[in-house]
């Protein structure tokens, strides 16, 4: 009864600015869950990368006559299977620099969350159809 | 009189420009924002969003080009939607690109009265942090290519340069100093999901890349 009670007498106290605060956290969570939500990771790959390694990955993207160095070609499965997929995140993460490759390939880190990384290279592996150490 | 009438025409203009870009311009163009937070929505924009317009343009290249539109994306926007492979490697899809209506001279004062009040993430702007410096059109080339790479994704000249991007080489007629210099420092600030990488400039390198834009301006695209 008694906290019946309370809460009877709590509710109207807390309708007026009770409900907008909740309706307040909640969008607050559905944004939050919007925008940090992992995209799939061909569609990335469409975003980010298809502007210079090409919308099939070829390495022949629309921005590569003028380019000093040309994109790797992700379908290429000789080449790709040398890379670790933790060689692959890094130079993805934090740029061509990092792995002694060209400036040309921006660090995506400050842009892609590290599981949005990941996705990239799963679907690196689904271009090129190998995984590391293929060959050998 | 003459007081009152310098306070009210703008106002006037103001009003009309606001009806134009409601009626006209908001089917292809975010007026109010926010910027896309996801991909499918950063797809599908058709223009450039315009809820910071006057943080961002100069408002007298604005009436000039709304008259006279030329395209600054040669890939359109978004340049995904725009581009088709061929065996010799992707290719803008010409066919795909619509021309900007162009205004009359009297619309387009209008508009762009209207879209100078939009001032979305003036918190992202530091008032006249930019200072006119110097570089050569060598050196500043060097940082924008070799250094770090913007040339794969921008021309630096009609026909030199990325494609995914919008040209360079007018930047500085368009663009309001302080706003490259924020948009520069990290442009998922003001477009979250914008596929410019950050680059993590310095201000100084940043100060140099918006001279370089100057320079490249002074050069009339030549």
């Amino acid at each position: 009864m008694k906290r019946a009670g309370r809460s009877s007498y709590a509710f109207p106290l807390l309708a007026p600015w009770g409900y907008s605060l909740l309706i307040t956290v909640l969008c607050a969570l559905v944004h939050s869950s919007s925008a940090s939500a992992a995209e799939d990771g061909a569609v990335l790959y469409k975003t980010y990368c298809a502007q210079c390694h090409g919308i099939h990955g070829n390495g022949k993207g629309v921005n590569v006559r003028d380019m000093s160095v040309q994109p790797r070609d992700h379908t290429d499965a000789k080449e790709m299977s040398t890379r670790s997929d933790e060689d692959l995140f890094k130079a993805i993460k934090e740029g061509g620099q990092s792995i002694s490759k060209s400036v040309l390939m921006p660090p995506w880190g400050p842009v892609l969350s590290d599981e949005e990384i990941h996705a990239l290279v799963g679907y690196l592996r689904e271009l090129c159809q190998c995984s590391h150490g293929d060959g050998k | 009189m003459i007081l009152l009438a310098g306070v009210v025409i703008p106002r006037a203009d103001a009003g009309d420009g606001e009806a134009l870009l409601t009626g006209k311009c908001a089917g292809c163009h975010n007026l109010a924002g926010p910027a896309p937070t996801t991909l499918e929505a950063l797809w599908d924009r058709k223009g450039p969003d315009l809820f910071y317009a006057g943080n961002k343009y100069k408002a007298d290249w604005m009436t000039r080009w709304l008259q006279k539109p030329q395209r600054i994306r040669p890939a359109g926007m978004y340049y995904g939607r725009h581009i088709r492979s061929t065996p010799d490697g992707d290719e803008i899809d010409a066919s795909t690109l619509t021309d900007h209506p162009a205004l009359s001279a009297a619309d387009a004062a209008a508009v762009t009265a209207a879209l100078m009040r939009r001032k979305a993430r003036s918190d992202l702007i530091h008032a006249g942090e930019y200072h006119a410096g110097n570089i050569s059109l060598t050196m500043g080339e060097m940082m924008f290519d070799k250094f770090k790479g913007c040339l794969a994704c921008h021309r630096i000249e009609p026909d030199y340069g990325g494609l995914s991007g919008p040209e360079v080489y007018t930047a500085a007629e368009r663009l309001q100093d302080d706003y490259m210099m924020s948009y520069m420092r990290n442009p998922q600030a003001w477009d979250p999901r914008i596929f410019m990488p950050n680059k993590q400039l310095s201000d100084r390198d940043l100060g140099k890349f918006v001279d370089y834009m100057h320079a490249l301006s002074a050069t009339g695209g030549e």
